[in-house]
């Protein structure tokens, strides 16, 4: 197994006609995911890459049996695409837009509650890279090749940060069940707890990494939680040891503005709830090396 | 974005905020000119900057005559302005705020803000105003009110009725000042603001609930909606080099260290930050070159990087995703001969194509110091840094 997506999943591109939509759905057909169509409204009845386009979200998964999405939508229109895809009954929409408006998100939030929560929808993101379960689907924008399969999960802010963490454990060998990104907005669609729920209760995955960032409560709520419920081991760490207070560093989300939300705080947390925090950004791989070898 | 005091309060204003009369000047003749125009027999004289605590150091006058004003807006205008929030490097007064004052009797916290953890709009209220929200919270945490806005209703009547009833006010004080709490909620949900801190919301003697000071923070994600807050941007207020970062859509945030660095995606550049301090040195900036690191981007990333005369060495690290390490090393290349890089250059590669990408730079016959690995590339930026030269200024 893995979490989240894997060779049974059936994807849509929502914007799939788009350059963007286009360029990582061949990307992720290539890699295997299985690709069963695509939205796009006004353009309807056509094909694209040789697989039908729906104008709606409702209309496409009648007719394909999807139980994901993946919106390459611009950020004006995003918040409506994800809420369309929930309404639609997806199981899981995965959001790689970087840019939406923070209230859209809390509009979207409060949307999917609408759904009692054996039928909500999970949201993967926004601005994030996506979800990868090496060797079975993608459903994002990563490179493919620097994944291997294995037994460790990966739940990231950042996107290339999660990249270095895989390509480091792969030079040592160590393989991913999945690995995700929960993006950098400050309201994202799930949460490090939300994933770590689901690599304690995955049968394949044997130890999980969480690399957070300045900013935000999410990190010091996961380490609570993985103290009282995890009996996995999690290595975590924290990007952003340098960063001043008050500015925003690139993620929307990566600002220190109450306490706490320093990287020095957030790894002090995670340290008091029993995680091992890898001591650099460079000693991820050889930090999960030695948590594994225990 | 932040704006200015003088520009959240015409926003709250029109929202049915109730604020002193107020008019802003560019100079001390327009300011004097304001006070007549004006009326009354007091005027603050306020510093306009993107900076809380202004008060307290110094840029708020309070005058009596004509000629006072004048004296308070010749001091003011032109001065750089430091505040204990602004940073040392203070920040440069070119409008004054000019404000009828009126004695009062109460001073109020009125706050609200995008609270991530329930992720909604939280309203906070106290009856110690004046003070900063932390000091409240530390020395007064009974006296803290606090609502959270159920978004799909918005901010109630009965909600902001409890709060200023809370705040003890009486029931011709309660009615304005429910006004006010839901004005700024209106004007928050309406302007896509992240947050609005009205400090001190005062009390008159004879009822009146006013606006003295007002701060709007908005959503820089939404301003492609809210022209007419986009337009309230002030570059005055903003490192000349984020700014010019922003046209060339790089992520950029000025930081005191010597060491520039240059990275794709918000994360690993926070990280190579990370690496460097802890390879004993100090980060010059943060630098998210964004996705699809064309030679262009490349090319202004340096630029930028190099116009801070403290840089004495470059790290450039680039995890190539959808992007490919040929591509990015082409580019640096590109830059390296269109530029005067004249700091130690180090670049590390990884990702896609990452061997053709080592190749470029190895053949490019430039002075490039290579690295591996993410804990190699730290450390030879470090230690180039250290045997490098003063350099003299120059511009971008």
């Amino acid at each position: 197994m893995s979490i989240l997506i894997d060779e049974t999943s059936r994807v849509l591109v929502q914007g799939f006609t788009g350059d963007k939509g286009t360029f990582h759905a061949k990307e992720m057909i290539a890699f295997g995911t299985k690709i069963v169509g695509g939205v796009t409204p006004g353009k309807g009845g056509a094909k694209h890459l040789g697989l039908p386009v729906f104008n709606t979200m409702k209309e496409a998964i009648k007719e394909t049996g999807a139980t994901h999405s993946i919106a390459f939508v611009a950020p004006a229109f995003c918040a409506d695409a994800i809420m369309e895809a929930a309404d639609a009954g997806i199981k899981l929409v995965c959001s790689i837009t970087d840019g939406i408006p923070a209230q859209d998100m809390m509009r979207v939030k409060r949307y999917l509650l609408r759904y009692q929560r054996d039928h909500r929808t999970m949201l993967v993101g926004p601005n994030c890279a996506g979800i990868i379960s090496p060797g079975k689907a993608m459903l994002g924008i990563m490179p493919g090749n620097i994944y291997m399969q294995g037994p460790v999960g990966i739940v990231s802010r950042s996107g290339t940060l999660g990249y270095e963490a895989a390509a480091q454990m792969k030079a040592l060998g160590i393989g991913l069940s999945t690995s995700v990104g929960i993006g950098g907005d400050p309201i994202n669609g799930s949460s490090f707890l939300d994933h770590l729920v689901l690599f304690e209760r995955d049968p394949e995955t044997t130890a999980v990494m969480m690399i957070g960032e300045i900013g935000g409560p999410q990190e010091a709520e996961a380490a609570a939680w993985i103290k009282s419920h995890m009996t996995k081991p999690v290595v975590g760490y924290v990007a952003g040891l340098t960063a001043p207070k008050g500015r925003r560093m690139g993620h929307a989300g990566a600002i220190i503005s109450a306490s706490g939300d320093s990287a020095a705080e957030k790894a002090e947390t995670m340290k008091s709830y029993g995680l091992t925090v890898a001591p650099s950004p460079s000693e991820l791989g050889p930090t999960m090396a030695k948590v594994l070898a225990h | 974005m932040d704006i200015h005091e003088y520009q959240a309060k015409e926003i709250l204003a029109n929202f049915g905020v109730a604020t002193p009369h107020g008019a802003v000047a560019y100079s001390p003749d327009q300011a004097v000119y304001c006070a007549t125009e004006l009326g009354g027999w007091h005027w603050a004289v306020k510093a306009q900057i993107h900076s809380g605590g202004r008060g307290k150091a110094g840029g708020v006058k309070l005058c009596k005559t004509y000629n006072e004003v004048r004296a308070a807006a010749v001091e003011l205008l032109g001065k750089t302005l430091v505040t204990n929030q602004t940073g040392p490097e203070g920040k440069i007064v070119q409008r004054v705020y000019i404000e009828v004052a009126e004695p009062f009797e109460r001073e109020i916290y009125l706050g609200f803000v995008l609270d991530r953890k329930v992720e909604r709009v939280r309203v906070i209220a106290s009856r110690f105003g004046g003070m900063d929200i932390e000091e409240i919270a530390k020395d007064h945490p009974e006296e803290i009110l606090q609502v959270v806005v159920e978004p799909a209703v918005g901010l109630q009547p009965f909600e902001a009725r409890e709060l200023a009833f809370g705040l003890g006010l009486n029931i011709k004080q309660v009615s304005r000042a429910v006004a006010s709490i839901l004005g700024c909620y209106r004007a928050f949900r309406d302007l896509d603001a992240t947050m609005v801190e009205i400090n001190p919301l005062v009390v008159t003697k004879d009822d009146r609930v006013l606006a003295l000071d007002a701060k709007m923070s908005f959503d820089d994600n939404a301003l492609f909606r809210r022209g007419t807050v986009a337009d309230m941007r002030d570059h005055s207020q903003e490192d000349p080099r984020e700014v010019q970062a922003a046209e060339h859509n790089l992520n950029y945030v000025g930081l005191d260290g010597n060491i520039g660095c240059i990275v794709n995606g918000a994360g690993l550049a926070m990280a190579t930050m990370d690496v460097i301090k802890y390879a004993g040195g100090s980060p010059a900036n943060f630098l998210d070159l964004g996705g699809g690191a064309s030679p262009e981007r490349v090319a202004a990333a340096f630029r930028l990087v190099l116009s801070d005369r403290n840089v004495k060495a470059i790290l450039v690290n680039v995890f190539a995703g959808i992007n490919r390490c040929d591509w990015v090393a082409e580019g640096i290349v590109k830059a390296c001969h269109e530029l005067n890089v004249d700091v130690p250059l180090v670049v590390r590669l990884s990702g896609t194509n990452v061997e053709a990408g080592r190749d470029i730079i190895g053949k490019s016959g430039l002075p490039i110091i290579s690295a591996e690995t993410l804990a190699d590339a730290g450390k030879a930026a470090v230690d180039a840094a250290k045997g490098a030269p003063e350099r003299s200024a120059r511009t971008a």
